[in-house]
């Protein structure tokens, strides 16, 4: 496969043709925030934090699903898009009850770091305080529905990567939640295999172990990675 | 099925037609005032006086000014009757008799009527939509064939092209162009579909095409299975329209019965079949993407683009997606010939286009009008202006995308690029005319609630920034906001627009940008100080 070069803020970058920037940019060792995008599942460009600006459109592209072009020339944190991402975080936070100090993932949290990341010290939207559940029915594993943002990390790797299909995402804008089988109670799921993908995916506290607390949520993400690897590319590489 | 076939069945149609024909509209807004009892009434009448023989009672499609319904057009006298009830219907067989019914007859010569010019109409309120004959009659199925026996695909993409049709659900992208891009797409397996998901608040064209003139939309599709390769077809109709959806049933049925669709239609190598899928009401599925998806039975939510349909779509075979109003324009191209078809509209958008026109209106409907028409023309003289003589103040185009055109830009002629400038779009054809007495902060608040409503909640700016833009025009409107919030709303408006995944979100902020740039007044009288400002100001005492 032919190999394309093109600059990222101004970094001359190569990567093989079929590469999206996101790759090319990690590869280059360039960060661009992602929180939907996860290592070992397939991308939907939901979070619309790793937008960039490319030269010659005059639309932002998301970065995970955009394919790498012979001369492009990408900017990842321009004052717009740090604006842009800035706002997007506080959306989340507003969006639903986003409590670091009692929650599982305190100082484990994606959502929590990238806040840190873009400098959000306080949110300018009114919190919308929805009074969400908390289905502790499964005998592993909780859900928080007031921690989740909708991601869909969990509900990729329950198809794509565990092959069980439990998770879903019932309901439409505001109202959407991710649901367990026909939006049953998890602990009646006839179709999970209690197998924890969705735990390690979830970049928050909405999916946890049972019983740990406060800032002890800690997920090992290599174990997904590791699954993926063996079976694309039959390595056993831990 | 061949070209003798198709001739005998217009001849045979032409020849049962009888002296008089009683047209009833039968589409839905008619329908609903109950013109199938006037049906039933004057075919009882009709067989009670024993006219049979010279009368006809044909159930045809919309006969446009929907106000009026239920509505009859009398032929070959050219009168149309309004109002017509169950009880009052049997009154018309007088002006059979060479009488004057006593009823209520609506203005032909009206601007309503004379200033409309009718393709994609051309056979609404003509032909039954429920008798393939009738269309047959009218010449139908004749481009499909022509097309297919006379033309090579190319042929047909080029006539296409030359017309200067632009995909008529919105954003105005060639239709030529789409169409030679599926063609040159490789892959075994093609598809068409037709989105039929009509979804703006006060829109009804796309309707009242398939309720009225369902076999023009079928060849239309038949027509571009053949230029790009396809032999699969798809309609994607949303279930809140249950007529439209039995009469394309019924269409599609009767075109397979004649081999019109299915194998080897007309004799040539173009096999194409056409199924309907219901949509379950979600606005969001006339996003192309989420459409494919819910054609392929998962769940209706938009993915990025590229890949574009055209290279990738349902189940990744190259698809081309027009809207109803794209194909129904296609056999009257091929028919009449692109130069014909490029000689009606403007430079860059040619054509006629249908409009539902709605709102603080005198004469509400459907109407098709050549591009370029002003929406002076369309409100004030077709539309007869607001009711009760109040003045006009804004015209709402292009429904949750589009904008408001203040009345003192009404001037301007409806064309892609026109009501692109002006903030708006063309959209796919709702427009609702605005009087004085409306408010124009409640219309940003009312789109913005829709859209709301209808993000599917894929992506964070469109699903979590139409909450807050909804909460703060709340705000606004109630009186409680201040300078501050304002900003916020334009900020938010900014960001939703240029971050959100699809046309959905990208333009669900157009109705709160396109009235604060005309009616920014609007919103800054309700604003209250702010409240530091007026304690800083305030000596301390005591």
């Amino acid at each position: 496969m032919a190999a394309l070069t093109l600059t990222i803020d101004g970094k001359p970058v190569s990567a093989p043709a079929g590469t999206t920037v996101l790759e090319a940019a990690q590869d280059a060792g360039i960060r661009i925030p992602t929180l939907c995008h996860l290592e070992g599942v397939y991308d939907v460009g939901a979070c619309r934090l790793c937008l960039v600006e490319v030269a010659g459109s005059n639309k932002l592209l998301p970065a995970c699903t955009t394919q790498i072009a012979e001369g492009m020339e990408v900017w990842t944190d321009t004052d717009r898009l740090r604006k842009y991402r800035r706002m997007t975080l506080e959306l989340l936070f507003a969006e639903r009850n986003h409590v670091c100090s009692v929650c599982v993932s305190n100082g484990n949290c994606e959502l929590q770091a990238l806040a840190w990341e873009a400098g959000m010290d306080h949110v300018r939207y009114p919190y919308q305080h929805p009074q969400l559940e908390v289905d502790q029915t499964h005998p592993l594993f909780g859900m928080d529905h007031n921690r989740c943002i909708l991601c869909t990390r969990c509900v990729r790797v329950c198809w794509h990567i565990e092959g069980a299909g439990t998770k879903n995402v019932a309901g439409r804008g505001a109202d959407c939640r991710i649901i367990t089988d026909l939006n049953q109670p998890w602990g009646e799921s006839d179709s999970c295999t209690n197998c924890g993908k969705c735990v390690m995916a979830c970049p928050t506290g909405a999916l946890y172990y049972k019983g740990v607390t406060t800032g002890e949520m800690v997920r090992d993400r290599s174990k997904l990675e590791f699954i993926v690897t063996a079976r694309e590319q039959k390595q056993w590489i831990a | 099925m061949d070209l003798n076939q198709l001739l005998a069945i217009k001849e045979k149609e032409l020849a049962s037609r009888k002296p008089y024909t009683l047209r009833v509209c039968t589409a839905a807004g008619c329908l609903s005032a109950g013109s199938d009892q006037v049906k039933k009434q004057l075919e009882r009448a009709v067989a009670e006086a024993g006219l049979s023989e010279q009368v006809e009672v044909r159930c045809v499609g919309c006969l446009r000014l929907c106000c009026q319904g239920p509505l009859v057009h009398v032929d070959p006298v050219n009168e149309l009757y309004q109002k017509v009830g169950p009880e009052t219907a049997p009154a018309l067989l007088e002006r059979v008799r060479g009488g004057a019914p006593p009823l209520e007859k609506g203005d032909l010569q009206h601007p309503f009527f004379t200033r409309q010019f009718s393709i994609v109409l051309a056979n609404s309120g003509v032909v039954d939509p429920e008798r393939i004959e009738s269309y047959i009659a009218a010449d139908g199925y004749r481009a499909l064939h022509d097309a297919v026996i006379e033309m090579e695909p190319r042929e047909v993409i080029q006539a296409v092209m030359a017309s200067g049709l632009r995909g008529r659900g919105g954003a105005g992208f060639p239709t030529g162009l789409k169409w030679s891009t599926v063609a040159k797409s490789g892959g075994a397996r093609k598809y068409v579909v037709c989105n039929a998901d009509e979804g703006d608040p006060g829109a009804f064209m796309d309707r009242s095409v398939l309720e009225s003139d369902p076999h023009s939309v079928l060849e239309g599709m038949a027509i571009a299975a053949y230029a790009v390769g396809a032999e699969q077809g798809f309609i994607y109709v949303r279930a809140e329209y249950p007529l439209a959806i039995r009469r394309l049933r019924m269409a599609i049925e009767q075109a397979r019965r004649l081999g019109i669709l299915g194998s080897g239609i007309f004799g040539s190598p173009l096999n194409f079949n056409v199924e309907l899928r219901i949509g379950a009401g979600a606005f969001v599925c006339g996003e192309e993407t989420a459409l494919m998806a819910s054609i392929e039975g998962r769940r209706g939510t938009p993915r990025p683009r590229p890949p574009f349909p055209a290279e990738s779509g349902l189940w990744g075979c190259p698809t081309l997606i027009n809207n109803v109003e794209t194909f129904a324009n296609v056999p009257a191209i091929l028919r009449n010939g692109a130069e014909w078809f490029a000689s009606i509209g403007t430079e860059k958008s040619k054509g006629t286009k249908v409009f539902a026109l709605a709102g603080r209106v005198k004469n509400t409907g459907l109407i098709e009008v050549p591009m370029g028409t002003t929406l002076r023309t369309i409100v004030e003289e077709m539309g007869g202006g607001a009711p009760g003589g109040a003045r006009i103040k804004a015209v709402q185009t292009g429904g949750p995308s589009g904008g408001c055109v203040p009345a003192e830009l009404m001037d301007v002629e409806v064309d892609y690029e026109s009501l692109t400038r002006l903030g708006s779009i063309m959209g796919s054809g709702g427009m609702i005319v605005m009087d004085e007495t409306t408010d124009m902060v409640d219309v940003a608040r009312f789109f913005m609630e829709f859209c709301k409503d209808e993000s599917c909640g894929k992506c964070i700016p469109c699903r979590a920034g139409t909450v807050q833009m909804y909460g703060l025009l709340t705000k606004i409107l109630e009186g409680r906001a201040t300078a501050r919030d304002l900003a916020t709303l334009e900020e938010l408006c900014d960001m939703v627009k240029h971050t959100s995944l699809c046309g959905l979100g990208q333009t669900a902020p157009n109705p709160v940008l396109s009235t604060l740039r005309f009616f920014r007044h609007e919103y800054e009288r309700r604003l209250r100080p702010e409240r530091h400002v007026a304690s800083a100001v305030q000596p301390v005492t005591g």
